[in-house]
C-alpha cells in the first residue's frame, strides 16, 4: 500500500455516485483492507440525471440506469439499511438493523433527498410526486404513460424545468408554478432566467412566476388541483414537487461534527470539521452532502448538487483517506453542471450565483445559442452555454486565471451586448433553491439564515 | 541555431519533409515565433489547445488582413465550406451535416460501414497477389478512403474513379511548393473542385427525386429544426467531406505502416494482440499526425499568446505536430508507445472545428492496419526514409515500397 493507508477498515455511508466512485478509487489507490458500503436504498448504485430526462420520457427504463462499475471492488455491501448514528469516539457507525460497524476511516456520502411537500396530508394524495430515486422516476413515468389531463410542476429549478420539458415532449399539458421571477433564476440569474421564461412559453408550458401554491385539493384521496397565492385554481391530476433538496445529515445529529441542514463542512482535502471548526482526521465527506472551501470563491464553503463534483470529490477524498499528510491533495475542481431541456443543452462552469454582472459574450437568446459570462468585482467567475458547450473550456480557463470581467471582445459571434446586473436573487425568494449554495455568504446579500420550506 | 524568424521557411522546405521534428523542437523553445512575413507560428501544446478553444480566433479566410489574403481560399460565387467559417454559420452547417453522419441523430451510419470496410480492405489486399514488392501507398492506402467516403455519401461505384481523380487534383492544388509557379495547379484544383461540386449537386438532385439510404439522400431531403442546406451549401459540404477525409486518412495509414515497420517490436505486439489497435491508432495520430499544422487561423482581436501579442488579422499557424511532442504535456514525447495512456493528442485538432470525420477515420485506419499486419509476413522497408509528398501540411510518403514473403493471412 502506498503512503500509510490504514490496513484496517473503511466504511462508506451512502452507496450512490460519490460512494461508489470513492470505493473504486480506494481500491485503485491500493487500499487492501476491509471495505464496507452502506446504503439505505435497496438498489445497487444508479445514475440520477437520466431520471428527469430519458426515464421520464419513457425512453430509458428506470432499472437500466445502474452505474457501470469501473473495477471489481471486493467490498461488503449493506444495501437497504440506513445508518442511524455515529460514535466518533468509539469509531463506529450505527445501522438501523442494530449492527455497529467499526472503522478506521469513514466516508460520508449520504447526498440529498427531495424536499417534501410541507403539508403531510396533501403530500399523501394520490398523484403527488417528488423525483429523486429510481423508484420515484419509475412511478412517475408510469403515471405519465396513462395520459394525465394536466401535470402541475411546483418549482422551476433544473429538475422542475426538466420535468416540464419531458411532459411537453410527451404532449401533456403542464403548469409550472415558481415563486421566483423566472425559471432557473436561482442558479443562473436574471438574464438566463428571462431566456428560460421565453423558452418554456414557446414550448407551450403554462408558466406562472411570482406565485406560490398555497394548497392542494383532492377528492377521495386523489389530487384534483391546486390553489395559487394569486387566487387562481389549477386543475391537475398529477403534481410534481420540485422544491429542491434536503441534505441527509440527520443521522449525524449529536455527533459533534459540523453537520446540519446546509451539509457537512470539510476542509479543502475533504476532511470533516467538528462543530468548533477543528478538523477530524479520520472522517471524510464527498458529493452533494459536502460543503467545502473553494479558493476561486474566496474560500467560502460551497455546496454543489452536481454529478461531476460528486465524482471528483469522491476521488480526492478517497486518495486522501489512504495518503500521508504531504501526499494529500485539495479538491479544487471548478464546478460544472449540465442540463438538457426543451431541446437545448445547457452547461455551466464556475458559480453563476457568485456574481454581480453578466454579459452575453457569444450568440444571442434569439438564436437559442449563447454564452453568458458572469463576473464578480471585475473578474470572471462563471459561464453558462446554451448549445455552445464546445467553448466552455475557454471560459473555464478565464475563471481559473481570474481573468478580468467583462472578457475581451472579439468572438466572431459577439453581438456587442453590454454587461448587465446578474440579478441573482436571494435564495429565500425561490421555490426550489439553487443547485449551488455559497453557504458562507452571497456576495451581495446578507447571509441566508435557513432555507425556506415550500 | 538559425533565426526563429525563418522557422516556417525551414519547415516548409522540402528537405525537411522526412524529419521536421528537430525544427518543431526549436519552435517549442520559442513558444510563439513571429516569422519574417508577419505570420506567427505556435508549437507548444497548451498554447495551441488554448487557441483552438478561443472564440477570438477565426477560421474564416476573410478575417486575414489584406496583405495576407490567400486568393485560393476565396472562391468567387461559391460559399466557403464550414471548415473555413466561424460561429454561428459554422455551427449551423456543421450541425446540418452531422445530423446525417453521427450521434445523436444518426448513431449507426459509421458503424454500419464496418463490414463493408473490411471487405474493401481485404479486396485491396487480395490484389497484392504473389507480388513480393508492394507500394503500400498506391496498392493500398491511396484507394481505400475514397472508396469508403464514396460509399458513405452514395456515389455509385461506376463514378468512384472519376471522383478519385478530382479529389487528387484538388489536393494537389493545396500543395505547397515554394519554387514553382502555383497558378496552373491552383487553376486545375479550382476546376476540379467545381466539377466535383456540380457532379455531387446533380447526384443530390437525383436523390431528391428518388431517395436511397445514403448520406447524400439524407442531406438533400431532410428538413430538420434548422431547415435544409441550400444547393450551393450542399455542394461545398459534400466536396469538403470528400476532400477532408481523403489524403489525411491515406497518410495516417501509410505513416502508420512506416512507423510500425520502424518499430518491429510494436509491429509484432500489435499483430499478436489486436485489442491494442485503438490505442496504437491514437499514438500514431500523436506521433506522426497526417495534418502537421493548421495554417488558416486568424485572431479577430490583438491576442496574447505565451507572452507575445499577435496582432488582429495576422496569420496564425498552429503546429499540431509540434504540440504533440511537447515534453511539458507528454512524458517521453519522442518515444513511440502504442500503450501510452494519457494521450490527448492534437491529431484531429480540438475545439469547435475538431475533425468531423474522426470516428470514420479511426475505424478506417484500424481496419486498414489490421488487414496489412495480417497480410504482411516478414515485411522490410525498401527505402527509409521513403519519398515524401511535397505538402508540409498533409505530410506523408508518396510511395512506401516494402518487400515481403508472399502469402500470409
Ligand atoms: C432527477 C435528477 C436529475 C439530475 N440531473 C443532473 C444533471 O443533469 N447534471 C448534474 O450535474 N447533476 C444532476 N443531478 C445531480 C446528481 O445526480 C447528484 O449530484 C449526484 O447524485 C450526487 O451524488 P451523491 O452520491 O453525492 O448523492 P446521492 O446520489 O444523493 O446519494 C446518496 C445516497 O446515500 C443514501 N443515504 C442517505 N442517507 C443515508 C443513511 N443515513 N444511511 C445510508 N444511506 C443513506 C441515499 O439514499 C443515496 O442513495 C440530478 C439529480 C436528480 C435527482
Ligand atoms: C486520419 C484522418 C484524418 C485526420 C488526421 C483529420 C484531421 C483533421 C483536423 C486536424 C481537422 C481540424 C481542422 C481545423 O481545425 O481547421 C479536421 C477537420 C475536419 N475533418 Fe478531418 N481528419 C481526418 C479524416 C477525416 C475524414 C475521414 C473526414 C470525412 C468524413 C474528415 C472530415 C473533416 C471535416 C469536415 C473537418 C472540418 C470540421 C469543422 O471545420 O468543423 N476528416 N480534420
Amino acid at each position: 500500500m502506498p503512503g500509510d493507508a490504514p490496513g484496517g477498515r473503511i466504511v462508506v455511508v451512502g452507496a450512490s455516485l460519490a460512494g461508489l466512485r470513492a470505493a473504486e478509487a480506494l481500491r485503485d489507490g491500493g487500499f487492501t483492507g476491509e471495505l464496507t458500503l452502506v446504503g439505505d436504498e435497496p438498489d445497487p448504485p444508479y445514475d440520477r440525471p437520466p431520471l428527469s430526462k430519458g426515464v421520464l420520457l419513457g425512453r430509458t427504463r428506470a432499472d437500466a440506469c445502474g452505474l457501470p462499475s469501473r473495477r471489481p471492488l471486493d467490498a461488503r455491501w449493506k444495501l437497504g439499511v440506513p445508518a442511524t448514528g455515529l460514535d466518533p469516539l468509539a469509531k463506529q457507525v450505527l445501522l438501523a438493523d442494530g449492527e455497529r460497524l467499526g472503522f478506521d476511516r469513514l466516508l460520508i456520502a449520504t447526498g440529498t433527498r427531495a424536499r417534501p411537500w410541507p403539508d403531510p396530508g396533501e403530500a399523501a394524495l394520490d398523484g403527488m410526486f417528488t423525483l429523486r430515486t429510481s423508484r420515484d422516476a419509475e412511478r412517475l413515468a408510469e403515471r405519465l404513460d396513462a395520459g394525465p389531463r394536466r401535470v402541475l410542476v411546483i418549482g422551476a429549478g433544473f429538475t422542475g424545468s426538466e420535468i416540464a420539458s419531458g411532459c411537453r415532449e410527451r404532449g401533456l399539458a403542464v403548469t409550472v408554478v415558481e415563486r421566483g421571477r423566472a425559471p432557473l433564476i436561482g442558479a443562473l440569474g436574471g438574464t438566463v432566467g428571462a431566456f428560460a421564461t421565453e423558452l418554456q412559453r414557446a414550448h407551450g408550458v403554462d408558466l406562472r412566476c411570482g406565485v406560490t401554491v398555497t394548497s392542494l385539493t383532492g377528492h377521495d384521496g386523489r389530487l384534483t388541483g391546486a390553489v395559487l397565492s394569486d387566487g387562481e385554481r389549477i386543475d391537475a391530476d398529477i403534481a410534481v414537487v420540485a422544491l429542491g433538496a434536503v441534505r441527509n445529515t440527520e443521522w449525524l445529529a449529536g455527533t459533534g461534527l459540523a453537520a446540519g441542514p446546509r451539509g457537512v463542512a470539510c476542509d479543502a482535502g475533504c476532511r470533516v470539521f467538528d462543530m468548533y471548526g477543528i478538523v477530524t482526521d479520520d472522517i471524510f465527506v464527498a458529493g452533494d452532502v459536502a460543503r467545502f472551501p473553494h479558493p476561486l470563491y474566496e474560500y467560502q464553503l460551497l455546496a454543489l448538487e452536481h454529478w461531476g463534483n460528486a465524482v471528483a470529490q469522491a476521488e480526492t477524498a478517497a486518495h486522501n483517506m489512504i495518503s500521508r499528510g504531504p501526499d494529500r491533495r485539495p479538491h479544487l475542481t471548478v464546478p460544472a453542471f449540465w442540463s438538457s431541456q426543451f431541446g437545448l443543452n445547457i452547461k455551466s462552469v464556475g458559480v453563476p450565483t457568485f456574481s454581480d454582472q453578466v454579459v452575453i459574450a457569444q450568440g444571442s437568446p434569439g438564436e437559442r445559442r449563447l454564452v453568458a459570462v458572469y463576473g464578480y468585482r471585475g473578474r470572471v467567475t462563471a459561464a453558462v452555454t446554451v448549445n455552445r458547450a464546445k467553448w466552455l473550456e475557454y471560459y473555464q480557463h478565464l475563471i481559473e486565471t481570474a481573468a478580468p470581467f467583462p472578457p475581451d471582445p472579439g468572438a466572431a459571434d459577439f453581438d456587442g451586448s453590454e454587461p448587465v446586473p446578474s440579478d441573482v436573487p436571494d435564495p429565500r425568494v425561490l421555490s426550489h433553491g439553487p443547485t449551488v449554495y455559497v453557504t458562507g455568504h452571497l456576495p451581495l446579500l446578507r447571509p441566508p439564515s435557513r432555507r425556506p420550506g415550500g | 541555431m538559425s533565426s526563429p524568424e525563418t522557422l516556417f521557411r525551414r519547415i516548409t522546405d522540402y528537405a525537411s519533409r522526412a524529419d521536421p521534428y528537430p525544427l518543431y523542437a526549436e519552435l517549442r523553445e520559442h513558444g510563439v515565433a513571429r516569422q519574417e512575413d508577419g505570420s506567427y507560428l505556435v508549437g507548444t501544446y497548451d498554447e495551441i489547445a488554448a487557441l483552438l478553444h478561443d472564440p477570438r480566433v477565426s477560421s474564416d479566410p476573410h478575417s486575414r488582413a489584406e496583405p495576407f489574403r490567400d486568393p485560393l481560399a476565396l472562391q468567387e460565387g461559391m460559399p466557403v465550406s464550414f471548415i473555413g467559417q466561424d460561429d454561428p454559420e459554422h455551427d449551423r452547417l456543421r450541425r446540418l451535416a452531422m445530423r446525417h453522419f453521427g450521434p445523436p441523430h444518426t448513431p449507426r451510419r459509421v458503424d454500419a460501414l464496418q463490414g463493408e470496410l473490411v471487405r474493401i480492405a481485404e479486396e485491396l489486399a487480395d490484389g497484392f497477389g504473389d507480388k513480393e514488392r508492394l507500394d503500400l501507398v498506391d496498392d493500398f492506402a491511396f484507394p481505400l478512403p475514397v472508396t469508403v467516403i464514396c460509399r458513405l455519401l452514395g456515389v455509385p461505384p461506376g463514378d468512384v474513379q472519376q471522383v478519385h481523380v478530382w479529389a487528387d487534383t484538388v489536393v494537389a492544388g493545396l500543395d505547397f511548393t515554394p519554387d514553382e509557379d502555383p497558378e496552373p495547379r491552383r487553376r486545375a484544383s479550382l476546376e476540379a473542385r467545381a466539377a466535383m461540386g456540380r457532379y455531387l449537386g446533380e447526384l443530390a438532385e437525383e436523390r431528391r427525386r428518388r431517395p436511397t439510404d445514403d448520406m447524400l439522400s439524407a442531406l438533400a431531403n431532410d428538413d430538420g429544426p434548422d431547415g435544409r442546406l441550400t444547393q450551393p451549401e450542399l455542394m461545398v459540404t459534400s466536396v469538403l467531406l470528400l476532400i477532408a477525409g481523403h489524403e489525411t486518412t491515406v497518410n495516417l495509414i501509410s505513416n502508420g505502416m512506416l512507423t510500425l515497420m520502424r518499430h518491429p517490436e510494436a509491429f509484432e505486439k500489435l499483430r499478436a494482440d489486436p485489442t491494442l489497435m485503438p490505442g496504437a491508432v491514437e499514438e500514431l495520430l500523436r506521433y506522426e499526425p497526417p495534418v502537421q499544422f493548421l495554417p488558416q487561423r486568424t485572431p479577430l482581436a490583438d491576442i496574447e499568446v505565451g507572452g507575445v501579442t499577435v496582432p488582429k488579422g495576422s496569420p496564425l499557424i498552429l503546429v499540431l505536430a509540434a504540440g504533440n511532442r511537447d515534453p511539458r504535456r507528454f512524458t517521453d514525447p519522442d518515444r513511440f508507445d502504442i500503450t501510452r495512456q494519457d494521450n490527448q493528442h492534437l491529431g484531429f485538432g480540438s475545439g469547435v472545428h475538431n475533425c468531423f470525420g474522426a470516428p470514420l477515420a479511426r475505424m478506417e485506419t484500424r481496419v486498414a492496419l489490421t488487414t496489412l499486419l495480417a497480410r504482411l509476413v516478414g515485411p522490410r522497408l525498401l527505402q527509409d526514409p521513403p519519398e515524401y509528398r511535397r505538402s508540409p501540411v498533409l505530410r506523408g510518403p508518396r510511395h512506401l515500397p516494402v518487400a515481403r514473403t508472399p502469402g500470409g493471412r
